[in-house]
Formats: structure tokens, sequence, C-alpha cells
């Protein structure tokens, strides 16, 4: 059973374009330079209304994570601490549940939702 | 402006249903304000403040003032989940003490166990979208909040699960409570894992119910036949995920507990009852460090060996069993904090859990998800 599609608003349809190129892009304030977690139009440090978007390398680290298993599919959910800084929620997918770490690194992963739209996930890296 | 000794707690009431398919929702707030009511020696025409929080059925306080038919001068409906109810009788007290209301009804109900529809998702919730197509729930974010305590403080499974153990032993005494067996360590461990690192019996019951509660000025009070429950500190906040600057080491309980302690003017180590949130084990353990019962990663010890047990521990906590066993009406185990609270000071708790000279009490709780957003409130209470 795949994720349920994401409903986009006004200020995320850029997010989710650039996701659909498999390009996961984080808003970076014109005003006062810092990056956030989750997409928004007003800057949530300074309330600046000017963003320019950067590219996130894709590359990161498990800050927490749990493996649902009261599902018929179990599944599992993380924090991942980007290398750009922010920290998002997201699917662990191919690998090994039961060989999941806190402080382990990670590389973005997409996953399509129900209606195509690739979702931001990652997977374990050695 | 404080309002230490602004306002007292009258009435408090528990519905006693624990599954009510034959009742709705409106009729079960009805109830508790009527049990409440008559706990106080009030009647509905002392009424003239209403609160209740957002999940009330209707538009905040208006279809339940008007089911009810209340004459109110004052409402209020702020909703921070389940721990909105310990704030409202902040919010109350704060009315009283301006004028804006004598006699404050705060009532609770819901339905979750006879009603399982899952709650409707507001796509223009900002962050709904960066979440819930992930499968973030109520149980995975907690668990969540608990995997990380572990790799941060070494906090083991064992830990946790003498927050039920103690729970467990309360409940026994309780004849309303959804779960009256004893459990050992070992048997919540034995349960299967749900979440990782939460077990079944890390996580509360869902119960159908509700609760009151009557919060009246200190002119009132002294004209009623109960004993007297003082509002003496209130703290509230909200904690988030910062901009993504995510950090679940701690609640704000943080911010909301030194709040309470200060306005009161006493310490954790006076209180002689504690009512603690528990949506699921990990929920008391990091409100008891973020309210400062112990150091910042020592929860998991503080919590061991009994310590929560009354009689045995040196904080007995949740003395009705608690959300973890006896009930957590329409998942918001708010109310029922205080009303446990408000027996043990009124020394009307059961004799087997009663603290002896229970005079400083205390109730804490978070409402909405700690792994994500939440709402924090303590209210520290004192028999007079
Ligand atoms: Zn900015």
């Amino acid at each position: 059973m795949s994720m349920p599609a994401p409903v986009p608003t006004p200020e995320t349809t850029w997010f989710w374009e650039a996701a659909r190129q498999h390009r996961l892009m984080l808003p970076k304030c014109v005003s006062c330079a810092r990056t956030h977690w989750y997409p928004r139009a007003i800057c949530p440090h300074c309330l600046g209304d000017a963003s320019d978007r950067i590219e996130a390398s894709g590359e990161g680290v498990i800050y927490t994570y749990t493996v649902m298993r009261r599902v018929a599919e179990p599944y599992a959910l993380a924090y991942v601490t980007l290398a750009e800084g922010p920290t998002m929620l997201a699917q662990l997918v191919d690998c090994d549940f039961n060989g999941l770490k806190v402080g382990g690194r990670v590389k973005l992963a997409w996953v399509p939702s129900a209606d195509g739209t690739p979702m931001p996930c990652f997977t374990p890296v050695a | 402006m404080t309002i230490k000794h602004a306002a007292f707690i009258a009435g408090a009431y528990e519905h006693p249903t624990r599954k009510a398919p034959d009742k709705s929702v409106a009729q079960l707030h009805a109830e508790c304000a009527r049990g409440a009511l008559a706990d106080a020696g009030l009647t509905k025409d002392d009424v003239d403040g209403y609160f209740c929080a957002g999940d009330a059925p209707g538009m905040g306080p208006l279809s339940m003032a008007d089911y009810m038919n209340l004459r109110v001068r004052h409402v209020d409906a702020t909703d921070i989940g389940g721990s909105s109810y310990l704030m409202l009788v902040s919010h109350a007290a704060q009315a009283i003490k301006a004028g804006k209301c004598n006699v404050a009804l705060i009532t609770l109900a819901g339905r979750p166990r006879t009603d399982s529809r899952p709650r409707a998702v507001n796509p223009d919730q900002p962050d709904v979208q960066f979440e819930a197509p992930y499968g973030l729930v109520t149980l995975n974010a907690y668990a969540l909040c608990a995997m990380r305590h572990m790799h941060e403080y070494g906090t083991t499974s064992e830990q946790l699960a003498w927050i039920k153990v103690a729970a467990s032993h309360h409940a026994q005494w309780n004849p309303h409570a959804m779960l009256r067996d004893v459990v050992t360590v070992e048997e919540v461990l034995a349960s299967p894992m749900v979440a990782d690192p939460l077990h079944r019996l890390d996580c509360c019951v869902i119960s159908d119910g509700g609760g009151a509660l009557i919060v009246v000025s200190p002119e009132i009070a002294r004209t009623l036949k109960r004993p007297l429950v003082a509002v003496r500190g209130a703290g509230e906040a909200v904690k988030h995920t910062m901009a993504g600057a995510v950090d679940l080491t701690y609640s704000g309980g943080r911010v909301s507990g030194p709040i309470a302690f200060a306005e009161a003017g006493v310490t954790p180590a006076d209180i002689k009852y504690a009512s603690i949130y528990d949506s699921f084990t990990i929920t008391v353990l990091m409100q008891l460090e973020d309210i400062g019962f112990c150091e910042k990663g020592q929860g998991g010890r503080f919590v061991a060996d009994g310590n929560l047990i009354s009689g045995v521990g040196k904080l007995p906590f949740n003395t009705d069993g608690g959300g973890l066993c006896n009930n957590h009406p329409a998942n918001r185990g708010g109310i029922t904090k205080v009303i446990e609270a408000v027996r043990q000071l009124r020394g009307e708790a059961h004799p087997k859990v009663q603290v002896p000279n229970c005079d400083l009490a205390l109730a804490h709780g978070t409402g909405g998800l700690l792994g994500t957003r939440h709402g924090s409130a303590t209210l520290i209470m004192e028999r007079l």
C-alpha cells in the first residue's frame, strides 16, 4: 500500500514540482540567510517574505526513528537531520527494520505516493 | 496579577462510563456538568462562565452552551489537546480574578472507543502535507521521543515499564478502572512491540467518557460544604519543531513547570501528590524531568523500583490508575488529572492510595503530539 499523496497548499506547489524531478529543495531566507523545515513562504526565523531555494545534498543522519508494527505492513518513521541543517520527518525505506540505528547515515530515496507525487524518504548507507 | 488563591476547585466529577454506545457526546458533557455541580453543591443557574476545548461538538463553546441552556458571560474554548483542561482551570481562575465570572464550568466528553472514525485532517494545517503521508500518528510520534531518550540518556524499557507497573498498582483499587490487574515489569516487556521501543502496555487505554470541574471565586467557595482546594499556581507552554531544529529530548513542561512553581512559591520537593499525563509511559518520564522532579536524563532512575507507587515511593502519581489503566476519556486525559488531584487534596482518594495529609498537589499534562507540536500545562493546587 502506497503512502497517501501530499496535499499541497499555494505556498508549496514549487516544492512538490521540484519533488517530481527528484530534487529535495529547502527554502533559504533572503533576509536572514537561514534554511528551515517544513517549507513556508514566510521565514519562521525572521518572518522575511522572500526566500531562495537550495537543493539538499540528500545526505543526512537519523536523529530518531521508530518501526510501526501494529499495522498490516510495518513501516519505519524517522527524523533525519539533513547535512544542510534542518531535521525533517520521513520514512526509512529499503532497509532491515531491525538494523536501524540513531546516528546512522542515510541518503535520499524517492518513493511515489498514491497519486504518483514522489515523497522524500531515506535509506541507510554503510 | 497572580491567580494564587484567587479561585477554588469546588466541584469535580469523573463520568463512570468507559464505553457509551447509547449516549451522545453532548449528553456526556451535560452528565459530567450535572455531576460536578452536584459535587460542588451548586446548580446550573449558578454557572456564569463556560470552558471547554475545541473538540466539544459544535463551534467552540456555542453548541454545548445552547444544549445545556447556560446563561454565561464568559467563555473560553482554547484547545491544546488533552492538556487543555489543566490550562482551562488556570484560565478560569484568571477570569474569576478579573471579575469576568464567579462560577466556571469546565467539561470534556467523547466516545473514541465506540466511534473509532479517524479524526478529519484539515489540509490547511501547514504541516500535514509533510507529515501525514509518512504515517505519522499519535503512537509513533511518542515512540520517536522514547527512542531518542534511550539513545541520549540510556533510558531502558524496564524503566519505562515501572511507570505502567505503578499505575496498575493504583488501578487495582479503582472499581471503574478499565485495567485492574497488577502487572510486572516482565509482563510489560513481554507485551507486543507496537512502535519501537514502545510495547503495548506502554500505551494508555482508549475509553469513552468525560469529566467536569467547577472553579469558583473565594467568596463562593467559603459558602460551600466542600474542602477548600485552591489554585496556587499555573503555567502553560507550546513546544514544536522549531523551524527544523527538532529536539525531542524535552517537552513544553520545561517552560510551564517553572512558571507554575514560581507563581505557587513552592518547589517540586514540596509536592505530596502528582497527576502526570500518561498517554504513554515515555510521556510521564519526560514530563517528570521537565517540570523538575529530577534532572534531565535521570527520569529512568527516578521512576524505577516503585518510586511512583503510593505508600512505597517518594512521588505517588496517578492514584486512580491514570490513563495507562483507568480512563483516557475522549483521548484527552487532562481533566482526570485534575480530578484525582482534587480527590487527594480532599482526602477522598481510595484509602489504599490516599496520600496522608495531602495538602499540596500538582497536575501536569501534554496535549497534541510530543514528537511534533504540543501544549503543556502545569497546575499546582493546595488544600487550605
Ligand atoms: Zn529569515
